[in-house]
């Protein structure tokens, strides 16, 4: 991991390399560190081999969906008629993942050199990185490194000293957690209300200022560079399961954990080995109670589906929940479910955009029915009725903010009911929450 | 769309063909089925936020929004399924848990969607417990004519997109979010745009409310009957609805030839003066300086000898407020004489255009049927028709509130026949005064500044003996045995379109409730 701890040795570090490092945050440093080569290597390649590099690497989308990166840059038109636009999504809020702001705090120009080898794969002039609001040093990190960047030539009018245009925007979000879905941030960027849209029509078609648009996020971009650098069938090779799932990804752990931190391993490595080795395992006395493997919205797994899921995206899904976007949450046995799963509810109510009834009405009322049951005065149908209410929630709107309300309540419920039933029928002390969301 | 190629679906089990790149919403209608819908409205953009016409396609795993999805070939659409049914009871169910149900004191109750979608597919019990608050926002004052009750706001975002897409003056947006969203408004603004209220007729539900309307009528003691606004010479379709023979709101009728789903405020406050009190009853006669009330024969006797007995010059002076009808037959009336026909029209120096709809506006002529007139005949001379009123043998006057206009002035000319449904002062000067119906009183026709031939109907019962002036004219022709009597506006117009070769081919059949262009008069409309 390298920060703030050193790297543990069944870790796989590529993007974490240098977490840490202060000096690679430089441009100087980052160049020494063997930096912006990857980015001269590709400007002296025509787009579509790029693209092909990428698409044989097996890189998928680590903001959470996992579609492969290259093939999602070949949707982009072949023919460009239209200003293209890439957008980097560094909105990373997701609870439980602190990932993007590790890679943009510490390697700065990693990102911005898989930025603009991605803008130039798909054609792009101008690159618009959204960083969340709240990363404020980050942020200025980043604004300093996008100016040295550009005083030294790597991006402006003449990238490279190539003749190309590669130009790169920051643009700080308000503090909306849904700017991170991509249609969001377009709106976000057009400088609209950060409300999703209807697909179709897709970015690549109708994006931001509605002209193609590929968006990535910025573990996703920042892996790029690496790639070009070290050739697809590498970057293919680091995988310990399943063939579909390759590179190495960056897990944020939190929770109860006694090294809590970013770890950077192979696709496939064992979530029980993560917590267990690596991350330290649980506090003494304690013994492990459930993780949400991908930040907040995905399934909750129990103790035994921990230990044998493998943290790729097929993993997951044979574990029946997702990678997502690598925030694991591990709760020991001290903790109260029904309380976490209620308080995650509470957080996706506060960020509903308010566009889709479900999500609107849905998040907020399935809040209130878990304070009820917290305060003992939950009803034995209550459940009942959040499973109708997840299932009401689950595919019917427009994104995917109220079918992650929904699934830790639906896998909450599934795998500790008996938590639910020990507040409804008072065996256990009620927890009156006061504050809504 | 026409040139468009056709696609085949089948819609609840009714196949179908509409050109591609229907919405699914749209097909159904085609196939007899209204997908329930809230944020879907065919005059704005989509939104696909309410989730509200989710319907089941097969081959397709998810359910799909109707108002969001084009149909394409060989789809298969299922509305009543029970998968698609319980997801919108789900919406339902959601919408209702921050709505008040207040609908007993409700102006749209009886016409609200929620309620309406609610009856026909929506739970019957709540399972919100009844001790959680619902949201609660203070009613605001939206200003113009339109105010906000924001505990009964679905959030279906059609007056945010009415005002930014159509309107073009972005000044409502959706504030705050999750449950706790409601409509806001700029705050420097108001809801002042002359076409801001037609936010309350989009409204799905009794979140805007018209303040003229406000707590005057239930929906459901209204009788609705199609007309034209009388406002300016657009000609936008409406309906006025009327309690108990008064008319008591105006609405947009949808005829997207002409005004797609919309109006303008002005023509909305265009209904007040339907109902006035101070009407002339009855027909009148002088009797030296006193008018006396009469029967209508008696009127019609005196009238009659008035024309009969006069030749040389004669006036017309016509209202463009009054009907085609009853302006070709007051030219006939009158045929024999050296005629002046002229009428007069308030115009003022700007329109006010709704941006998003092509050539829809508020127009410069402030009356409907000046077209009318001009197609046959009269002139907009009214000061010259005036100063010759002395050497004119006949004056008769249709319904013009002769404004500007002495007794004196009138007594010039040789003898008056004033056909109003008022009495302003000058008019006391005529000899015969014959009461006629307002444009609510009265089934009738307009040319619109397009050309446009459009029917209005009757929606009220007209004061007294006040009869339409079709009529009355028609009873006057046939005691003149210059034609009629007419037993309806439809044999009138009949009559005018077998006469005058412009109005030719056309009938009030053909025209039916959206009018038609005169067959050689230039294309207009929105669609053009």
């Amino acid at each position: 991991m390298g920060y703030p701890h050193q790297p543990h040795l069944k870790e796989t570090v590529v993007l974490s390399q240098y977490f840490g490092d202060a000096e690679a945050r430089t441009y100087d440093g980052w160049v020494k560190r063997g930096g912006y080569q990857a980015l001269e290597k590709a400007l002296a390649m025509e787009p579509a081999q790029v693209i092909e590099i990428v698409k044989q690497s097996g890189l998928r989308g680590r903001g959470g969906a996992g579609f492969p990166a290259g093939v999602k840059w070949s949707f982009m038109p072949k023919e460009k008629k239209k200003p293209h636009y890439l957008c980097c999504n560094a909105d990373e809020s997701e609870p439980g993942t602190f990932k993007d702001r590790e890679i943009m705090r510490w390697t700065p120009h990693g990102l911005i050199e898989g930025c603009a080898i991605a803008q130039y794969a798909i054609q792009a002039e101008v690159t618009y990185i959204y960083v969340r609001g709240e990363f404020t040093e980050p942020l200025r990190i980043m604004e300093g490194a996008l100016a040295e960047a550009y005083r030294h030539g790597v991006l402006g009018p003449n990238a490279m000293g190539t003749g190309k245009r590669l130009d790169m925007y920051l643009h700080r979000g308000a503090g909306a957690y849904i700017c991170g879905e991509e249609t969001a941030l377009m709106s976000s960027i057009e400088g609209r209300r950060g409300n999703p849209r209807i697909r179709p029509p897709f970015p690549a078609a109708y994006g931001v200022f509605g002209m193609p648009t590929t968006i990535n996020n910025v573990e996703t971009l920042a892996s790029v560079p690496h790639i070009i650098n070290r050739g697809g069938a590498w970057y293919k090779s680091l995988s310990l399961s399943h063939p579909k799932s390759t590179g190495t990804k960056l897990f944020s752990v939190c929770g109860n954990v006694k090294r809590p931190g970013n770890y950077e391993v192979t696709m496939g490595f064992p979530l029980g080995e993560l917590i267990d080795e690596l991350c330290g395992g649980v506090p003494d006395g304690r013994t492990l109670k459930a993780c949400i493997p991908g930040g907040s919205s995905v399934p909750i797994l129990n103790r035994e589906e921990s230990e044998s899921c493998k943290l790729d995206y097929e993993g997951c899904v044979e574990q029946g929940t997702m990678l997502g976007s690598g925030g694991l949450i591990v709760f020991d046995d001290s903790a109260d479910m029904v309380y976490q799963i209620m308080r995650l509810a509470r957080f996706y109510a506060h960020e509903s955009c308010a566009q889709c009834t479900q999500c609107r009405e849905g998040t907020a009322w399935t809040v209130r029915i878990l304070q009820r049951i917290l305060a003992g005065q939950g009803e034995a149908k209550d459940l009942d009725l959040l499973l109708d209410l997840s299932e009401q929630m689950t595919g019917k709107t427009i994104c995917v903010l109220s079918d992650s309300c929904a699934a830790p309540v639906v896998s909450g419920i599934k795998k500790f009911r008996g938590e639910f039933e020990a507040y409804i029928n008072g065996t256990r002390r009620p927890r009156p929450v006061l504050v809504h969301a | 769309m026409a040139d468009q190629p056709l696609v085949r679906l089948t819609i609840e089990g009714v196949p179908v063909s509409v050109p591609q790149g229907t919405l699914v919403i749209e097909a159904a209608k085609q196939a007899g089925v209204m997908i329930p819908h809230y944020c879907y409205h065919s005059g704005l953009p989509v939104a696909g936020v309410c989730r509200m016409c989710l319907v089941e396609i097969e081959t397709t795993p998810k359910l799909q929004i109707a108002c969001a999805t084009q149909a394409a070939e060989g789809m298969v659409v299922n509305v009543l399924s029970a998968q698609a049914r319980e997801a919108r009871q789900g919406v339902l169910e959601f919408l209702l848990i921050n709505h008040p149900l207040d609908c007993p004191i409700c102006d749209q109750a009886g016409e609200c969607e929620l309620q309406d979608y609610v009856f026909q597919e929506g739970r019957s019990r709540t399972r919100y417990t009844p001790t959680y608050a619902k949201r609660f926002n203070p009613v605001e004052d939206f200003g113009g004519d339109v105010l906000y009750v924001p505990n009964r706001c679905i959030l279906c975002t059609r007056c945010v997109r009415f005002m930014e897409h159509v309107a073009e003056e972005p000044i409502l947006n959706v504030s705050e979010r999750g449950d706790r969203a409601y409509i806001g408004i700029h705050p420097d603004r108001h809801l002042d745009h002359p076409w801001a209220g037609n936010v309350v007729d989009l409204c799905p539900v009794g979140s805007l409310l018209s303040k003229d309307f406000l707590h005057k009528a239930r929906a459901w003691e209204l009788d609705k009957t199609p007309g034209v606004c009388t406002g300016c010479s657009q000609g936008c379709n409406v309906n006025l609805d009327t309690r108990t023979d008064v008319v008591v709101r105006v609405r947009p009728r949808a005829n997207l030839d002409v005004n797609q789903y919309f109006m303008c405020d002005h023509g909305r406050m265009q209904y007040r003066w339907m109902n006035r009190g101070d009407r002339i009853e009855a027909p009148l006669v002088a009797h030296g300086h006193e008018l006396a009330a009469v029967s209508w024969d008696h009127a019609f006797a005196r009238a009659a000898e008035i024309v009969r007995g006069t030749a040389g010059r004669a006036a017309v002076l016509a209202s463009p407020r009054a009907s085609t009808e009853a302006l070709f037959l007051a030219k006939r009336v009158l045929g024999r004489f050296d005629l002046t026909a002229a009428f007069r029209v308030q115009r003022v120096s700007e329109e006010a255009p709704l941006i998003g709809v092509p050539n829809l506006a508020l127009r410069s002529e402030r009356a409907p049927n000046v077209t009318g007139a001009t197609l046959l005949g009269y002139t907009e001379q009214f000061e010259v028709a005036v100063k010759a009123l002395s050497g004119s043998a006949v004056v008769l006057v249709l319904d013009d509130p002769l404004e500007g206009v002495s007794a004196d002035l009138l007594r010039a000319a040789g003898q008056v026949i004033y056909l109003g449904t008022v009495l302003p002062d000058a008019a006391r000067a005529a000899h015969v005064v014959l009461p006629i119906a307002n444009v609510a009183e009265e089934d009738g026709t307009f040319v619109n500044r397009d050309q446009r031939v459009q029917r209005y109907f009757q929606a009220k019962v007209g004061p007294g003996m006040a009869r339409p002036a079709w009529w009355v004219l028609g009873e006057l022709l046939a005691e003149l045995k210059l034609g009629g009597p007419f037993g309806s506006a439809a044999e009138a117009f009949a009559w005018m379109a077998a006469e005058e070769p412009r109005f030719g081919g056309l009938s009030y059949q053909l025209l039916g409730t959206r009018g038609m262009v005169l067959p050689a008069g230039r294309p207009a409309g929105v669609g053009a």
